[in-house]
């Protein structure tokens, strides 16, 4: 009954999404305000439906009514209650939903919050939206409904995969697709923009604080699910360049050019057609991500079922959406002409340096992550992973580390380079000492890590000194980039000391056996059962002491899950400021209690995300920018007027 | 008319993306070849679910027979389990079960509920001859001939497509065989 009326809100969903992408577009080529304006209210209109929608299935779950496929299929009696919610969008069907839910509520926001655009302005943005709702709309109907009935309903559910039975699970993809969706708004405008073959400055100061948003959400997505991959897969790393967090790695990357380009064209008439491509591609990477996460085309641990038609669908909307804008950007971007001159020794030109690199990182990931296809589609299988990956981005971030502090130093407009790289010499020298001293405490760097401290360094030195000479109040603009360049550093710093001067032992312990890594005594006293919620551990003890001083009791725990079959690493980790102490328990080696156990020291591991949390909160600083608060105002204004003056 | 085709270029780069991508997406396939394919199946001894027997191997030897890995936990058995019980009917072809780290009394249970066409079964009970079989998951099937060595394996659900065009046709050259012999 439920799941029926869940099924009747998508298909008006669906509707209203398709009325969303033609009406206001028509209104808009007939010059007819009437049609243009049911812009506004259709978005309010289909983020309530598909709002509706989403909760009808969150209720399935809750109610356990497995005579839904989607819901036996990843649920069962045992579950609890807060991970039957999650569960929700623990498998592809729901989190489609998800994804138009999260896409609805962007639209109905951009209705709300668009007061400084013009009528005609607003209703092709939210047309363009539509058509990116009517697609996943489509593809959530047709292709992947989670509210298929099965008839007779078994008597309970497969149970939700363990490894998605995790507090990470349940904001981690919330938050990744509020990310990927923010990005459709950029999108949506560069494309409004080349239909009417126009782009200002207020579009483009309108567009960036969206981006800015949803950098924000997808930085922070990203984050969290590195996180969760260190605690939850139990071997310690922390980023796998695997094909799925590149889908979400390779958006970032071209949003992260595109925010910095839009600090340019926002202020000047220069780089109109390069934000609007960039814009173009951010998104576009966002439903080539889906694509290959979601067509079963790569291999991977994220997979989900493959399914050949929903690869074909996802093709297809990839090649109307960014086909579409393509063509579009082919044909129109030579009437975005920019007039304004760049001088070469500015800001400017720094920023379109640091776009360059970002979208050349872009690329080069790309590549690896399809090379394997492009083998595959000859006949060849191989594979494409940490050697080349680490490496390429190695290389590329070395003139993003380098150039930085420097586009941060140089004046917009016209400045002299020479003045600006004196101004800097002495951080230079900072953190070369500062290095030379690392090298030394930390007991000899590899290239990469010293190289990648340098970088922390050098980069944190001079945003504090920009700080620090800042003339004048600092702006929430200034604020929020010098937050999120830090964020860089310490990001640099955390990464460099957990990849290369992290400590990693395998060993058999019996229990009572006393072991000793980097200073620390782990004392193994056995493994217990215990029985949780849905599912048997074996938990083991390893006391931790230093010199003596017992620090922590880690439990690790080998867990079962009796519905899935499936065994689960939980690996306890100790987190500290300088050092993670990560715990988890291998394999069980004979009757006597013997145990295989790993144990990592992971230095700094914590800054990492620390780094890029601070990123996230600049992106979210800058939003408060007076600046941009007063001009939007201007521009409300401006459209006031014009519209008293019209009627 | 240079810039023309500068603005051509992101969307050139796009289309050969594209068709990778679909050209890919059709030959793209996951099936995962079984290295045991063409061997001797690995020896195993089980206790049977119901004819109170001890099987090994060499018991199955003379004619072909299948092999259907399941568990009564296993939802994806259960919806393959009408395929299975008709081509056991079919008299086709010898199906043993293989009942894979399952409780006797819920197995029991899962088989008067759903029935039972299997010729004998074995109780796999600490999953030793499925992790010897390379088993991802259940349900597989491995089809053996007359002589103990495995012909092919399906992974996953038997559809009546892969009975049909997969499965069927090796029987009948396995069956084919037996008799010029």
């Amino acid at each position: 009954m439920l799941a029926s009326i869940g099924q009747f809100l998508l298909i008006l969903s669906l509707v209203t999404a398709v009325v969303l992408m033609l009406v206001p577009m028509i209104g808009y080529f007939k010059n007819n305000d009437a049609m243009m304006r049911t812009g506004r209210p259709l978005s309010y209109l289909l983020f309530v439906l598909t709002l509706a929608t989403f909760l009808i299935l969150v209720s399935l779950f809750v109610i356990q009514d497995f005579s839904v496929t989607y819901v036996w299929q990843h649920s069962s009696l045992a579950l609890p209650l807060r991970y039957r919610i999650t569960a929700t969008w623990g498998a592809h069907e729901g989190s489609v939903l998800m994804w138009v839910t999260v896409q609805a509520l962007w639209i109905a926001a951009v209705a709300r919050y668009s007061r400084s655009l013009s009528l005609n302005q607003i209703s092709r943005v939210l047309s363009v939206l539509g058509i990116i709702a009517t697609g996943f709309l489509a593809f959530v109907l047709f292709a992947s409904n989670p509210f298929e009935i099965t008839n007779p309903a078994p008597l309970d559910g497969r149970d939700l995969n363990p490894l998605l039975q995790d507090f990470g699970m349940i904001i981690h993809p919330p938050l990744l697709y509020f990310g990927y969706v923010g990005l459709s708004v950029a999108f949506s405008l560069a494309v409004a923009a080349l239909i009417g073959g126009q782009i200002d400055e207020k579009w483009i100061r309108w567009s960036r604080r969206w981006t800015n948003l949803a950098w924000a959400f997808l930085t922070v997505g990203i984050i969290l699910g590195s996180w969760w991959a260190y605690y939850e897969l139990g071997w310690g790393g922390w980023w796998f360049w695997d094909p799925v967090e590149n889908a979400s790695f390779l958006p970032w990357l071209a949003a992260t050019a595109l925010i910095h380009v839009q600090a340019v064209s926002e202020r000047k008439n220069a780089f109109r057609g390069w934000t609007v491509l960039l814009a173009i591609i951010a998104f576009s990477l966002c439903v080539l991500g889906t694509f290959l996460v979601r067509s079963g085309s790569i291999t991977s641990v994220h997979s989900f079922a493959a399914d050949p038609f929903r690869g074909i669908f996802i093709l297809v909307l990839l090649a109307i959406y960014a086909g579409g804008a393509l063509t579009l950007y082919a044909l129109r971007v030579n009437q975005l002409r920019s007039r304004d001159t760049i001088n070469l020794e500015s800001k400017e030109t720094m920023l379109l340096a640091n776009s360059l690199i970002f979208i050349t990182s872009t690329f080069t990931i790309l590549l690896g992550t399809v090379f394997p296809m492009i083998f595959d589609a000859l006949g060849k299988k191989i594979s494409v992973g940490e050697p080349y990956f680490g490496l390429m981005f190695f290389l590329l971030m070395i003139p993003m580390a380098v150039l930085m502090p420097l586009g941060a130093q140089l004046k917009w407009h016209k400045d002299q380079m020479s003045i600006a790289i004196k101004a800097l010499i002495p951080h230079f020298f900072i953190a070369a000492v500062m290095t030379i001293a690392a090298y030394f405490i930390f007991d000899t760097l590899n290239l990469r890590a010293t190289a990648g401290v340098f970088g922390g360094f050098w980069i944190a030195s001079t945003s504090i000194g920009q700080i620090i000479n800042f003339p004048g109040k600092p702006n929430a603009g200034f604020v929020g980039m010098s937050v999120a360049h830090l964020g860089v550093a310490v990001f640099l710093f955390g990464m460099s000391m957990a990849e290369h001067k992290d400590v990693e032992k395998d060993i058999l312990l019996k229990p009572g056996q006393t072991t000793s890594v980097s200073g620390y005594d782990f004392t193994f006293n056995g493994v217990e059962s215990v029985a949780i919620e849905n599912y048997q551990a074996q938990q083991g003890s390893i006391q931790v002491s230093r010199q003596g001083q017992e620090i922590v009791e880690l439990n690790p725990q080998k867990r079962f899950y009796p519905k899935q079959q499936q065994p689960m690493t939980e690996a306890d980790i100790y987190p500290g400021f300088t050092k993670d102490i990560y715990v988890s328990l291998g394999e069980q080696i004979n009757s006597q209690g013997d145990w295989a156990v790993r144990i990592y020291i992971k230095p700094f591991i914590r800054w990492m995300w620390f780094g890029g949390l601070m990123m996230m909160a600049g992106a979210v600083i800058a939003l408060f920018s007076k600046r941009s608060k007063r001009q939007e105002l201007e521009q409300v204004d401006q459209v006031m007027q014009q519209r008293l003056g019209l009627s | 008319m240079k810039k023309a085709f500068i603005a051509l270029i992101p969307l050139t780069v796009f289309l050969i993306l594209i068709v990778l991508l679909f050209v890919n997406l059709s030959t793209h396939n996951e099936v995962l070849p079984s290295p045991l394919i063409g061997k001797k199946i690995p020896a195993f001894e089980h206790p049977t679910l119901y004819s109170n027997k001890t099987l090994n191997q060499d018991d199955f030897k003379g004619e072909p027979w299948l092999l259907n890995v399941f568990g009564s936990w296993c939802p994806s058995c259960q919806y393959e389990h009408p395929l299975v019980t008709a081509l056991a009917n079919s008299g086709r072809i010898k199906v043993i079960g293989l009942n894979w780290k399952d409780e006797a009394e819920d197995a029991d249970r899962w088989l008067k509920r759903w029935g039972d066409p299997y010729h004998e079964i074995l109780v796999d009970f600490e999953g030793d001859t499925a992790i010897n079989l390379g088993v991802y998951g259940a349900p597989e099937t491995f089809l053996i001939d007359a002589d103990g060595t495995i012909v092919y394996k399906i992974s996953g659900v038997l559809t009546q497509k892969n009975i049909q065009q997969e499965l069927l046709p090796l029987i009948d050259q396995l069956s084919d065989r037996e008799v010029s012999l």
